[in-house]
């Protein structure tokens, strides 16, 4: 099986305005759903990200304090799944909850080990 | 000064009611491999409570902010140990403790109330594994599920707390190397298993109905829990037994009893000159809806005999009032499910008072070549009751004597010597 990882994207805003109640019952939605993959078998992990941070520019000396993408495109964390194809880890990635709250999942393959 | 009292009564009815069934969930979040990590946890829980509450005051729910207290350490634990090899995360509901985006949802699935007492009952069949010993699961029992400490299980047992520690031991290596998981057992087996619960809950209960040790604390608290835990197997569908109806309402009808057993001063004060008055008729009353309860299928287990005996007690206005013959017809139906020697020689005492002594020493005649029984003092002070009435003095005394040897309880062997005074007199 081949490895992808989910990386979620944006929805920050939305997640912010809503009420300690709501982002709980969302939180629940995504249990579920990770729940889900572990069931099959398919889960192999994952976090969320904190949205702060620093980047690096490149050369390795200049340092901004904050990550340098715009908020819709800000990763808020990933999970790694194991699945035969990108059209199944696809469909899987559609069931993320967050997708429901602005977010979008980007499904990449982990490069392959051989 | 009372409010620190206040604080502690409520932290230890807590403690006895609460810890069991926090260790239950614990155990399933850590595995049993990990169990003195979740005893820890509730330990440091109630710890903290006791710290908490003495400068700010008891909170208006004492038990959720003691939950909640418990459920936080959890998370603290599983993000610590994320990475080593200690708690094993392999199975797919524990995985999803390691991720940031499922630790808080799924432990606060753990902690869902309808599932706690599913674990906690879980539990309890994990605790009476054919293969532990029943010393041992009584032991176990009290630690885990009943919140005493090794020292109050000691002095439960009149042993040293050495011995409690090796034994505790024992268990959790056994849980260790089987990678036990508690789980109520399945409709064909669940009566199998639940025998043996059934059996650890009634020793333990008698522990503290049976006055082998003066102090008088314990023995209340061990009958408690005893009949806590069997309540908490009537609180579920699957375990709604009418064996487990019978226990319960045996209990009853012995506990509605145990203040009249003793005298102020801590003496045994015997069934025909016990104060009926003192009886609990609340107690005996819901003995009655217990029983009532228990008469469903076609099992009839010895704890509805023994529940039958100890209702026609309960129900005599006097002594006099005894229903003798029906008891006796009780005992021979027991007699007929399962031999029993201490069985036998309480159908002696019953063959006494109708028949006579003769006819008593006849009957425990029929005990035979019974080691254990031998070394069982009622045995002897059984005997020395049917020689006293035979008026077979010396005989009499030396039975005595020998059931002052064999009961450690104070107040038994003052209850002897009283016989033996009043033989020679």
């Amino acid at each position: 099986m081949k490895q992808f990882i989910f990386l979620f994207k944006g929805g920050d805003e939305l997640w912010d305005s809503k009420s300690q109640r709501e982002q709980e019952e969302h939180m629940q939605h995504w249990m579920q759903w990770i729940d889900g993959i572990a069931k099959k078998d398919q889960y192999l992990g994952g976090e969320r990200l904190y949205p702060g941070g620093n980047t690096i520019h490149p050369g390795g000396t200049k340092v901004t304090d904050r990550p340098l993408t715009e908020t819709k495109e800000l990763v808020g964390g990933y999970i790694i799944v194991k699945a035969e194809t990108l059209e199944e880890a696809t469909e899987m990635a559609k069931g993320c909850p967050g997708l429901q709250w602005e977010s979008s999942v980007e499904v990449r393959e982990v490069w392959p080990e051989n | 000064m009372k409010e620190s009292e206040h604080i502690d009564d409520t932290v230890n009815h807590l403690f006895r009611k609460e810890s069991g069934k926090m260790v239950a969930v614990l155990v399933k979040i850590f595995g049993t491999e990990n169990i003195e990590m979740a005893e820890d946890v509730v330990q440091d829980a109630l710890v903290r409570a006791l710290e908490t509450w003495k400068y700010r005051g008891i909170p208006d729910n004492p038990r959720a902010w003691l939950y909640r207290t418990a459920k936080n350490k959890a998370i603290d634990i599983i993000r610590k140990n994320k990475y080593s090899t200690l708690i094993d995360f392999s199975d797919p509901d524990k995985q999803l403790l390691t991720s940031g985006y499922t630790l808080n949802t799924t432990m606060d699935n753990y902690w869902k109330e309808d599932q706690i007492q599913d674990d906690f009952l879980a539990m309890m069949y994990a605790c009476c594994h054919h293969d532990i010993s029943e010393e041992n699961q009584i032991t176990f029992i009290l630690k885990s599920l009943c919140g005493f400490s090794t020292k109050e299980i000691a002095r439960s047992f009149l042993t040293s707390e050495d011995t409690i520690s090796k034994r505790l031991y024992r268990t959790k290596e056994y849980f260790r190397k089987h990678k036990i998981r508690p789980k109520i057992p399945t409709s064909n087996e669940i009566v199998d298993k639940t025998e043996t619960v059934l059996n650890a809950i009634y020793l333990m209960f008698n522990e503290g109905y049976n006055s082998t040790h003066a102090d008088q604390l314990i023995r209340k608290d061990l009958i408690e829990q005893a009949m806590l835990l069997c309540r908490s197997l009537l609180s579920a569908e699957q375990t709604q037994l009418p064996e487990v109806y019978a226990l319960m309402a045996l209990m009853c009808f012995h506990a509605a009893r145990v203040d009249s057993r003793l005298t102020i001063e801590g003496e045994l004060i015997l069934l025909s000159k016990q104060d009926r008055t003192q009886w609990d008729t609340a107690i005996i009353q819901s003995g009655q809806a217990y029983l009532n309860k228990a008469a469903f299928g076609s099992k009839l287990s010895t704890y509805h005999i023994e529940a039958a005996i100890a209702y026609e007690h309960c129900i005599a206005k006097e002594y006099k009032d005894t229903n003798w013959p029906m008891i006796l017809k009780y005992y021979d139906i027991f007699l007929n499910l399962t031999y029993d020697p201490v069985v036998l020689l309480n159908r002696c005492m019953v063959v006494l008072e109708l028949q006579g002594a003769d006819k008593a020493l006849m009957a425990i005649k029929t005990i035979k070549n019974n080691k254990v029984i031998e070394k069982y003092y009622l045995y002897h002070a059984t005997l020395g009751e049917i020689y006293m009435r035979m008026h077979q003095n010396t005989k009499a005394v030396i039975h005595y004597q020998k059931a002052i040897q064999l009961t450690q309880s104070k107040q038994e062997q003052q209850f002897f010597k009283d016989k033996i005074a009043g033989v020679l007199n």
